[in-house]
């Protein structure tokens, strides 16, 4: 496999896969239970929200963009699933009462993300108001609607078959690990042997260029952040899911851990560099050090400033590492 | 002049030399200002005016050569030093804060403080109070300075100019976005501050302002100064013709075109309004046609709209502009770029790198970028198509690079314009808008994107080219369009059209002849 893509150095990639397997070993040898298969599939189960949300983060970073929204718009997908699934919902004036399939749950959650998704691109294209704005404002409505919606308590008792996307497994893996590397591969896909993934690049490498060279920049935008709210619906569904209970404040915070993911994977937040790949490793690095550090029985206030000292020094070595770019 | 001792000159620059990484922009230039004297600093786009310009303000060191204050060589290192020292310099781009007052812009880099260290606005306001009655402008000095107009915003410009008692100030094109009232108070302002005994250097295209204003003319070309004379000495038709310098032997051959009579690009009445100011035309009632195999010069000062004209026949202002469009014959609009690409439109821009590529990504997948779909294979885009695609495109655009996969930014000017000129190739346009193929360019590329040029006109592709070099324009055009101000200011055929009335028709308001 060709491992440089668009110009990132398969050194800085090799950075943070060092940086990984420097970890693991580590871990390793200071505690009895870090390298077991039991906790190896406990990190995957763990990371496989954050990396849903990353990899449309990802998407979206290298267009240029940002989007504060994925966390809320992940509980309001939830919340939404697992109320129709439990209720249903009635439309008065019809005279009539929906009752919801597992399927049709997970669809309108999907749903709900794509439409959230859309609002976001809409705003940023036909607005053209800032990423950031835009989607730090569907970031209070979609967490104000989950709040609506729920009255502000859990959606809980779902039933197991809808608990078995979260929580089951087939050939020995968890469910939510095979649905997270669906995903993972058909954005790797789109990123490197699509159209719409070279224009992806293109735009956030030079807006201008990407228009003047034919690229139909407003629709690539648009497309992107519904893509974005689809996986954040996904991982709604995901959470959901396995805690078996929708929670009207499920996804707090997680725009935070996910845009730490892509960046550590070596995205560039001013757009038109990065992998899906390098936010796979990202989301690991993130996650070993959770996991790690909860074994090593270190305080969460502490692991929160370690997250962070972290990150740091991810970015600063892979400024390091990366081409300069030339002044005019 | 010889017979004047050096000191007598407030300013002097001494054989200063410049290079940026691929153009030699200043060669041995000196000059000479005194005080109470206006120098009209003149030449084409590129003679070098700017840089020199900011050369004196200290924002450039020069690479060899030196600058004399008062007969003392003195060096900058920064631009407040040269302010310090009494230059004050007025950009054509205003250099002043928009959300600050007038007062706040006038002090800014240089508070005044009360002591306790805050800023002491009582004595600000009352200084800026007295700036702005001497210069006749009835402004508040807490109005915030996007309230002003720009004509306005210039005249605070030339106030923080005096609040450092400069003794130099440069004014680059200083009329450029003034109303003709505006003008005529700046224009007084100018002879107060001669009087006073500044020293003034104002680089323009207008000659007309210069009539009770100038009392020396300094003229540039090609990175030199060809002369600094007394205005009187000089007819304006001297001026321009020292200006264009004799027509260079071209390095460039035109070849016999077999240019037809069908017509590929039909524009009517194309307008741009001017973003911010309301009334005002970049573009103002262009008409323009190109038949199949020729080239269209589109040759004007800069600021003359010819960049935008491109722009608005490429959909980019969609929005904004007006214009009646046919592309062989039929009529059509544009609501985007991409659309105009999809009628045959394919567009070179003058910025090649912020523009023209995506730098961050690769060669090759710069020269395929506008044909993506002609790749794919069950939806996918094919690598080994991709590379096939991206070598057959350029070869015939003869572009040498080490290799495919070589990021772009690395390349050449020379082999960076043959990549955009490849993806181009790819979409198989009818006409080619090109927006100054050669700026940076060094002379062998410059050469050898001639040539491909006529390789491309010849294979029936037509072009419309802007450029600021009347030798390129004059080589390659069969037509030469010159624009002034964003109105079409004059047609010339190629074979008739001599250097000196070009560049006459590209001055504002001078007579302008049509051929």
């Amino acid at each position: 496999m060709n491992v440089t893509i668009l110009n990132t150095p398969s050194v800085a990639r090799l950075q943070s896969l060092l940086a990984l397997a420097l970890m693991v070993v580590g871990l390793g040898l200071m505690t009895d239970t870090f390298l077991t298969s039991d906790n190896g599939w406990n990190i995957l189960r763990q990371i496989s929200v954050n990396l849903c949300l990353s990899v449309g983060m990802t998407l979206i970073i290298i267009s240029g963009g940002i989007d504060l929204s994925v966390g809320a718009v992940l509980a309001l997908s939830g919340a939404v699933a697992a109320g129709l699934l439990k209720q249903g919902i009635a439309l008065p004036f019809l005279g009539v009462h929906l009752d919801f399939t597992i399927t049709g749950a997970i669809v309108s959650a999907i749903a709900v993300g794509a439409a959230a998704g859309a609002c976001n691109g809409l705003a940023i294209t036909r607005l053209q108001l800032p990423p950031f704005v835009a989607t730090l404002a569907m970031l209070s409505i979609a967490r104000g609607l989950t709040l609506l919606w729920t009255g502000g308590f859990p959606i809980t008792g779902l039933g197991p078959s809808f608990g078995f996307i979260g929580t089951g497994a087939w050939l020995g893996i968890p469910m939510p690990v095979w649905e997270v590397l669906v995903i993972v591969m058909l954005a790797a896909l789109v990123c490197k042997r699509t159209a719409f993934g070279r224009h992806l690049y293109a735009v956030g490498g030079s807006e201008r260029a990407a228009l003047l060279a034919g690229v139909r920049v407003e629709r690539v935008k648009l497309i992107v952040y519904v893509v974005g709210g689809v996986l954040s619906g996904v991982a709604g569904l995901l959470v959901t899911a396995r805690l078996d209970s929708a929670q009207p404040n499920a996804g707090l915070g997680y725009e935070l851990d996910s845009i730490a993911a892509v960046v550590i994977g070596g995205t560039s937040l001013s757009g038109g560099r990065g992998s899906i790949v390098g936010t796979v490793i990202g989301c690991l690095i993130i996650g070993v050090l959770n996991n790690g550090l909860f074994l090593l029985d270190v305080s969460p206030f502490w692991q929160q400033v370690i997250k962070g000292l972290v990150i740091i020094v991810a970015v600063a070595l892979d400024r390091f590492g990366a081409p300069k770019g030339r002044a005019g | 002049m010889t017979s004047t001792a050096a000191t007598s000159h407030v300013l002097e620059a001494r054989n200063i030399s410049k290079s940026f990484p691929g153009v030699r922009a200043l060669q041995d230039v000196s000059l000479r200002l005194s005080a109470g004297k206006l120098v009209a600093l003149v030449g084409e786009n590129g003679a070098g005016k700017s840089t020199l310009m900011s050369v004196l303000a200290g924002v450039q060191p020069p690479d060899r050569g030196e600058i004399l204050l008062d007969g003392t060589v003195i060096s900058f290192r920064h631009p407040s030093e040269a302010r310090r020292g009494g230059i004050a310099t007025i950009f054509q781009e205003l250099g002043l804060s928009a959300n600050l007052t007038v007062a706040e812009n006038i002090f800014l880099g240089e508070e005044a403080t009360t002591r306790w260290g805050t800023l002491d606005y009582a004595a600000m306001h009352r200084h800026t109070r007295s700036l702005l009655a001497r210069m006749q402008l009835d402004i508040p000095a807490d109005a915030p300075l996007h309230s002003l107009r720009v004509g306005q915003q210039q005249v605070v410009e030339i106030a923080r100019a005096l609040s450092a008692n400069a003794r130099v100030i440069i004014m680059d094109e200083p009329t450029s976005a003034l109303s003709q009232g505006e003008i005529e108070s700046l224009l007084r302002m100018i002879k107060e501050l001669k009087a006073a005994g500044v020293a003034i250097v104002y680089i323009t295209h207008k000659f007309e302002e210069l009539a009770d204003l100038a009392d020396e003319v300094a003229i540039m070309r090609d990175g030199r100064m060809i002369t600094q004379a007394s205005y009187e000495s000089l007819t304006h038709e001297q001026i321009v013709s020292l200006m264009v310098g004799r027509t260079p032997t071209a390095t460039h051959a035109r070849r016999v075109r077999r240019s037809t009579k069908e017509p590929v690009l039909c524009v009517k009445q194309a307008y741009l309004p001017h973003p911010s100011r309301p009334g005002d035309y970049l573009v103002r009632n262009v008409d323009l046609h190109l038949c199949r195999g020729e080239v269209l010069g589109i040759f004007g000062l800069m600021g003359a709209g010819r960049t935008e004209l491109l722009e608005t026949i490429f959909g980019m202002h969609a929005r904004r502009a007006r214009l009646d469009l046919a592309i062989d014959g039929r009529e059509a609009r544009f609501a985007s770029p991409a659309e105009a690409v999809d009628a045959g439109l394919a567009f070179a821009p003058e910025d090649r790198k912020r523009d023209g590529l995506v730098l961050d990504m690769s060669t090759q997948q710069n020269a395929t970028l506008a044909c993506l779909g002609a790749m794919k294979r069950w939806g996918l885009i094919h690598p080994a198509l991709e590379t096939e695609c991206a070598r057959t495109l350029l070869q015939r655009i003869h572009w040498r690079g080490s290799s495919l996969r070589e990021p772009v930014r690395n390349l050449s000017g020379g082999n960076q314009q043959k990549v955009i000129l490849a993806k181009w190739l790819a979409t198989r346009p009818k006409v080619l808008l090109l927006d100054e193929p050669t700026r940076g360019i060094d002379i062998n590329a410059r050469n050898e994107i001639y040539a491909l040029i006529e390789e491309l006109v010849a294979g029936g592709l037509s072009i419309v080219m802007v450029s600021s070099e009347l030798p390129e324009i004059m080589a390659l055009s069969d037509r030469i369009m010159v624009m002034c101000q964003g109105a079409n200011a004059g047609e010339f055929a190629a074979d008739t059209a001599t250097a000196e009335a070009i560049m006459t028709a590209a001055l504002p308001n001078s007579t302008r002849s049509r051929a």
